[in-house]
């Protein structure tokens, strides 16, 4: 009992950072029906900064978050700026190797800055682990989830509140019509791509305490967070918190009860079991696939 | 004006002009190069040439922001609403032009005088526009370009695969919408009920104008009646 707890404290740790990736996946698909494989580089982008900044120069925790995510968010913005927008034929093949291509070089670019070795920064807070039923639930993971909890309730009020928001889910459902309506499409996209890769900030600025972080450590993050995404479905923002725990549980359990070997695996494992058995995810339907 | 799909000429050289407070319609077979023309209009299709006037400003080079901003909405073939939104979020975005000008309040009167037009809209508020009944979908198309405040307002094929009572409803609103000082470009292969609440018609064919004149004058004329009003060569050689 005790160690089935323990399994699902950091299977919900993890899920967590899985959801948030799988957000600005899912995010910038139904804005622009990309899948940037470049997303997991802004994760790592998002954990460096922030060790940097909090454990390097000692910034407060605050100002140094809020740097971190808006810097990212910068990048991402620069990155369809430069590297999407010019693309003369935008097929989405050619789009994604584009992708493909930015990730390795965010990845030598994250080596040249921080060179190869890992950081790692004390968690937001040092009360120490709490005790439920035997079981260590760390303070960074209360951390983690107050996070995500606070970030997908303010998504949620901006997609279905703001202007904006419904600006964006329109741009989703049809570019066209959201066009000929007056709502400037290309605008959106840029916001869907700086929103996007912030959330990858947040995702890393979030773990940075709870892993060692160096520049290839976005790879793996990012295809969980894409498996995490297609599990759940892309294009929906439930979807994809739902895929993010429901993968970092099954993770954490099939590491505690088969063999640690399983960690990565299962990911793989459950998209591969997803595209054969429900390609379209838990919650998206084949219609109604947006935001 | 000539207009291009890539290298294919769709408008072969076309000269129109609509007067304020008219109501203008554009009849023609399928692949005549009306909605291509209107397509042109409001700026989704770029590679045209000649020249394009309202109220004195060119609409060369405007994307579809800036001409939905200077006074035209174009209500699409296909009605092109957002599904899975809500009504009242498709009609608010209708008004993003003016929500971005700043006027919040003539927004909330013209949700109330569209509203007013349809009031099956406003039962509906909060429902997915995708519920919709086709009828019900054309008029919140048709509510949501109102909701920009258009001088010129643009429909592409209104009536089709609609109930005749529809379409009359369709049609009734649209003079209405005159009376309002609205000017309208009507584009319908149901040539009948567009001519019957028009001033003036173009007919087009295979890129060009054919013919044109008043409502009046096409509905009497022959060739007219044979291709677009469904009469046969035979129903009025025979009379004749």
């Amino acid at each position: 009992m005790q160690e089935i707890l323990q399994y699902l404290f950091s299977g919900i740790t993890n899920g967590a950072i899985y959801a948030v990736i799988a957000v600005g996946f899912s995010m910038l698909y139904s804005s622009t029906e990309l899948i940037n494989f470049a997303h997991g580089e802004f994760v790592m982008l998002g954990a460096l900064s922030m060790v940097t900044l909090a454990a390097g120069f000692g910034w407060p925790l605050v100002p140094a978050f809020v740097l971190t995510v808006a810097a990212v968010g910068m990048a991402g913005l620069l990155f369809e700026r430069l590297a999407i927008r010019p693309v003369r034929q935008p097929d989405h093949i050619v789009l994604i190797i584009i992708t493909v291509g930015a990730s390795i070089f965010l990845r030598g670019l994250g080596m040249l800055i921080w060179g190869k070795d890992a950081y790692s920064m004390q968690p937001f807070s040092d009360h120490p682990p709490i005790d439920v039923a035997g079981a260590k639930l760390l303070a960074q993971s209360i951390w983690i989830l107050v996070i995500v909890m606070a970030l997908t309730a303010g998504l949620h009020l901006f997609y279905r509140r703001t202007l904006t928001g419904k600006a964006m889910s329109a741009c989703a459902v049809s570019k066209k019509a959201a066009w000929i309506v007056g709502i400037p499409t290309k605008w959106m996209v840029l916001l869907a791509f700086a929103l996007a890769t912030a959330m990858g900030a947040v995702a890393g600025a979030i773990i940075a305490p709870v892993t060692m972080s160096s520049y290839d450590m976005g790879t793996v993050l990012g295809l969980k967070g894409f498996c995490a995404a297609m599990l759940g479905g892309l294009g929906s923002l439930w979807g994809a918190i739902l895929g993010g725990f429901l993968l970092g549980i099954l993770e954490a359990l099939g590491v505690g009860f088969v063999s640690s070997g399983l960690k990565d695996a299962t990911a793989f494992v459950l998209l591969l079991l997803v595209l054969y058995v429900r390609p379209q995810g838990i919650i998206g339907s084949a219609e109604v696939k947006r935001f | 004006m000539k207009c291009y799909y890539g290298r294919i000429m769709a408008v072969k050289g076309v000269s129109l002009s609509v007067n304020p407070e008219e109501i203008v319609c554009l009849i023609g077979a399928n692949g005549s190069g009306k909605t291509t023309l209107l397509s042109a209009v409001c700026g989704l299709l770029p590679d045209w040439t000649g020249e394009m006037e309202f109220f004195e400003q060119s609409l060369k080079g405007m994307e579809p922001p800036a001409v939905v901003r200077s006074g035209i909405s174009l209500v699409p073939e296909g009605r092109l609403i957002f599904p899975p939104l809500s009504v009242l979020d498709n009609l608010k975005l209708g008004a993003y032009t003016m929500y971005k000008k700043k006027a919040a309040d003539t927004v909330k009167k013209d949700l109330e005088y569209v509203t007013g037009l349809f009031p099956v809209l406003k039962e509906r508020f909060d429902q997915p526009a995708g519920t919709l009944s086709g009828g019900e979908q054309q008029m919140l198309a048709i509510a949501r370009a109102l909701m920009a405040r258009p001088k010129l307002l643009l429909l592409d094929e209104p009536s089709m695969g609609l109930a005749p009572m529809i379409v009359e409803r369709i049609m009734e609103v649209l003079e209405v919408l005159r009376k309002r000082g609205i000017t309208i470009v009507l584009v319908e292969q149901n040539a009948l009920a567009a001519l019957e609440v028009a001033d003036r018609g173009y007919v087009f064919e295979t890129g060009s104008v054919v013919l044109q004149g008043s409502a009046d004058e096409l509905l009497a004329d022959k060739d007219v009646k044979r291709a677009y009003l469904g009469k046969d060569y035979g129903d009025f050689y025979d009379a004749v």
